[in-house]
């Protein structure tokens, strides 16, 4: 593996210096967190760099953690290098009020239903997605079902007792 | 694109003026699952397509914020359902990376010998439903018999045919019996005969060949842009294998191949699924044989040394203190389980299932996400059926392998 | 000339065959005749050659599956034509989770379908939302449409799909013929907004 963390944390660090904000490492993979609006320029670093080489998109999702005062919803990305095979995750992080973030549709295909999936948990507005509506819910849904604050259960239903079933 | 919008014009020289919009609905004919394609037509000719999921969408992620690590097993079964302890095991796997729990070998080959059983009934729905598409529903009723066997030996291990909850974090809640070790003896005696039918059956046929070989195509760098990956990206020719790239569960003490195809179209697909077909039974059987090597003591292990995350004994909670407690800690969610985050992903039946856990020290998780592959493939369906014919997108559908448990999750 | 018999030689009753014959409804038997009433009659035609609709969305379809297979076959008992359009179907078996997002397809597959028709809620899931107490799935199919025959299971066994169909045929054979026009039914439908 000629892609080590260290190689990878200082081509990134001499690219985009302080817009890095911290770097982890758990359970052997390496994760930056970035400033919310260089996640395009640090995933198209990522995929075009030679030595680098991030060309596959794993997967991109979303983490609401309400303590975060002003940057309460994360949109964290899985990039893969599958020649060196080498994982890496980037986390940034917007606040919950403006969720805005710079889509990666241009550069992966796949990141289209991904975001559209996050946009519907989460209510992330990605920029520039050519079809940013609800994948999974009900078009006519008018709240973003994994934030914290909402419940699991529907609230109509009539036959369900909470207090019979536990909750 | 929405209901309200007109149909497309076309250009000068097709055979209509404007396109018909074909609305392949939720409920299909020959049970693939619940997604819906609207089709803009050209006479038979689709123009552009669109489509729509999230019809069986339950929230996954959402309930498993509110279970125990050990009851969302029950869960992951339900994502791909063809190939329910696919799912389990991963998740197992994924806890057990998060909890640091090392699992003894002979566990490890029993996981495997069940992985590859699913990952043989997963392939068997698929190549069958293919051939009813295209008009052969013999091979599919002949297949299903065998996939009888395959469900006797999931009863004999958890009691369960099809949503299997099998194993627990650490190994499995019983030792294999000796009934089970019969039955995949004569699973592996049996089905290589029938498979061979099945193959005779579809691989030179020619009426078959000229259904599937050159529709539905894709080309490896379209794939590797959509995030492909299992068998409909080995077809279009990257061999990339989640088994042999990291290999987990001891799968790095297996001798396999890995089937690659040439262009991506659903002849290659069908084929690359029939060959890991075989694959996989090379592989249950070098299993078999580690698993009938180990004597003694060691053939009564199944499951790790690790009290604090996988129950003690009945017998040894009524006598014993620390078993007691054990058992008190684990049920009532007292346990420490690390705070942190990790990303673990196991080939299933369709490609890389990821499971991006997020764990804040409780009970349940904080934040579970699964990476389903069958959601990702799906985008690029409009892209694949491009110009190509209705009765080629119908075939093109079910040679992906898309199920709707995993899709919406 | 003519071949020997070989089969059969022995006249066996039918119980010593071990076969099991369908029950004749009650009636006046005569020389080369026999009197009963229309709607026995029809009931008994009519159990024996359902047509079901699989609306096979998740995990039970796979069961239906296996239902259908030559192990546990339903073709048995009369459903060896299962149709996929609700205008020439009989008999809906709703298999698997129906999310809020389906209901109103299923709404409308169920309102395509020509009386007399019938409803079998396969699986927790159809019954009742089974384990999925979510924003998002329906609380079971008899919110929308009304059901005959629930079976319980996640999955329910072929067994007990076989059951349930099994059910099924008992009330077709014992389905008055007015049932439908009557003001029970009609009530019940008003119930679920369906004229």
């Amino acid at each position: 593996m000629s892609i080590t963390h260290d190689f990878i944390q200082e081509k990134l660090n001499n690219q985009f210096g302080d817009k890095i904000l911290n770097w982890e490492e758990s359970y052997g993979m390496l994760s930056a967190t970035i400033q919310h609006d260089h996640n395009l320029k640090v995933l198209t670093f990522l995929h075009d760099e030679p030595s680098l080489g991030f060309q596959f998109l794993t997967d991109i999702t979303g983490v609401h953690y309400p303590e975060r005062k002003g940057e309460e919803i994360a949109v964290v990305y899985h990039v893969h290098n599958l020649k060196e095979n080498v994982r890496l995750r980037l986390k940034i992080f917007v606040p919950i009020e403006k969720p805005d973030v710079y889509t990666a549709t241009g550069l992966f295909s796949g990141a289209n239903w991904m975001e559209r999936e996050t946009y519907d948990f989460f209510g992330v507005n990605f920029i520039g997605h050519p079809d940013l509506r609800r994948v999974l819910n009900v078009d006519e849904m008018d709240y973003f079902p994994l934030r914290k604050e909402y419940p699991l259960e529907d609230q109509t239903r009539i036959d369900k007792d909470d207090e019979m079933f536990g909750r | 694109m929405t209901a309200e919008q007109v149909n497309i014009n076309l250009p000068e020289g097709s055979i209509e003026k404007k396109t018909t919009r074909l609305n392949l609905g939720p409920t299909h004919p020959a049970t693939h699952g619940v997604f819906q394609n609207i089709l803009e037509m050209d006479g038979e000719r689709i123009i552009k397509a669109e489509s729509t999921v999230g019809y069986i969408h339950r929230a996954f992620e959402k309930l498993a914020e509110r279970r125990p690590l050990y009851q969302i097993t029950t869960l992951t079964d339900r994502l791909n359902y063809c190939s329910a302890p696919l799912n389990n095991m991963g998740w197992h796997l994924t806890c057990e990376k998060l909890l640091g729990v090392k699992t003894p070998k002979r566990v490890d080959y029993l996981r495997v010998i069940i992985m590859e059983l699913s990952r043989i009934s997963d392939h068997l729905i698929c190549n069958s439903i293919v051939g009813v598409d295209t008009g052969a529903y013999t091979g599919f009723l002949y297949v299903m018999q065998y996939r009888e066997l395959i469900y006797e030996i999931y009863e004999e291990v958890c009691g369960s045919r099809l949503t299997t909850n099998m194993g627990r974090i650490g190994g499995f809640e019983r030792n294999f019996s000796n009934t089970a070790f019969q039955k995949i003896e004569k699973f592996l005696e049996e089905f290589p005969i029938v498979w061979k039918e099945f193959e005779n059956l579809f691989n030179r046929n020619r009426i078959f060949i000229e259904r599937t070989a050159g529709t539905g195509a894709i080309s490896a760098e379209r794939a590797l842009n959509y995030g492909f990956t299992g068998p409909n990206l080995r077809a279009a020719g990257v061999d990339y294998d989640v088994r042999v790239h990291t290999p987990y569960s001891s799968y790095e003490d297996f001798d396999f191949i890995i089937p690659v195809g040439k262009t991506g179209d659903n002849y290659d697909r069908f084929m690359v699924r029939n060959e890991e077909i075989w694959q996989s039974l090379s592989i249950i059987r070098q299993a078999y044989e580690k698993v009938q090597a180990f004597k003694g003591a060691e053939a009564d292990v199944y499951h790790a040394d690790s009290p604090e995350y996988y129950l003690p004994a009945k017998a040894d909670v009524y006598t014993k203190m620390e078993a007691l407690i054990y058992h008190f800690k684990i049920v009532m969610g007292e346990t420490d389980i690390p705070v942190g985050e990790v990303y673990n992903c196991i080939e299933g039946g369709n490609g890389e299932l990821g499971f991006y856990l997020i764990s804040d020290g409780g009970r349940s998780p904080f934040r579970l996400h699964f990476r389903r592959p069958c959601f990702i493939y799906y985008q690029a369906y409009p892209e694949i059926i491009k110009d190509t014919m209705l009765s080629d997108a119908v075939v093109t559908l079910s040679s992906l392998n898309l199920i709707a448990g995993e899709m919406d999750a | 000339m003519a071949r020997p018999v070989r089969f059969n030689l022995i006249e066996k009753s039918s119980a010593d065959r071990g076969i099991n014959q369908v029950q004749l409804p009650e009636g006046h038997m005569g020389e080369g005749f026999f009197a009963t009433s229309l709607d026995k009659v029809v009931g008994l035609a009519r159990k024996n050659s359902m047509w079901p609709l699989p609306f096979a969305t998740s995990c039970c379809g796979i069961e239906f599956m296996a239902t259908m297979g030559s192990h546990y076959d339903l073709s048995r008992f009369g459903s060896e034509r299962v149709g996929f359009s609700p205008r020439q179907c009989d008999l809906l078996m709703v298999m698997g989770t129906i999310a809020k997002k389906m209901g109103p397809v299923l709404r409308q597959v169920y309102l395509q379908m020509a009386e007399p028709r019938w409803v079998i809620a396969v699986g927790a899931c159809a019954s009742s939302g089974g384990i999925f107490d979510t924003y998002s799935v329906l609380q079971g199919i008899d919110q929308i449409i009304p059901v005959d025959v629930y079976v319980p299971g996640c999955p329910p066994r072929p067994e007990a799909i076989i059951d349930g169909v099994l059910k099924i045929q008992d009330l077709v054979q014992d389905e008055s013929l007015r049932r439908r026009n009557g003001d029970q039914y009609k009530a019940l439908l008003e119930g679920y907004g369906i004229q």
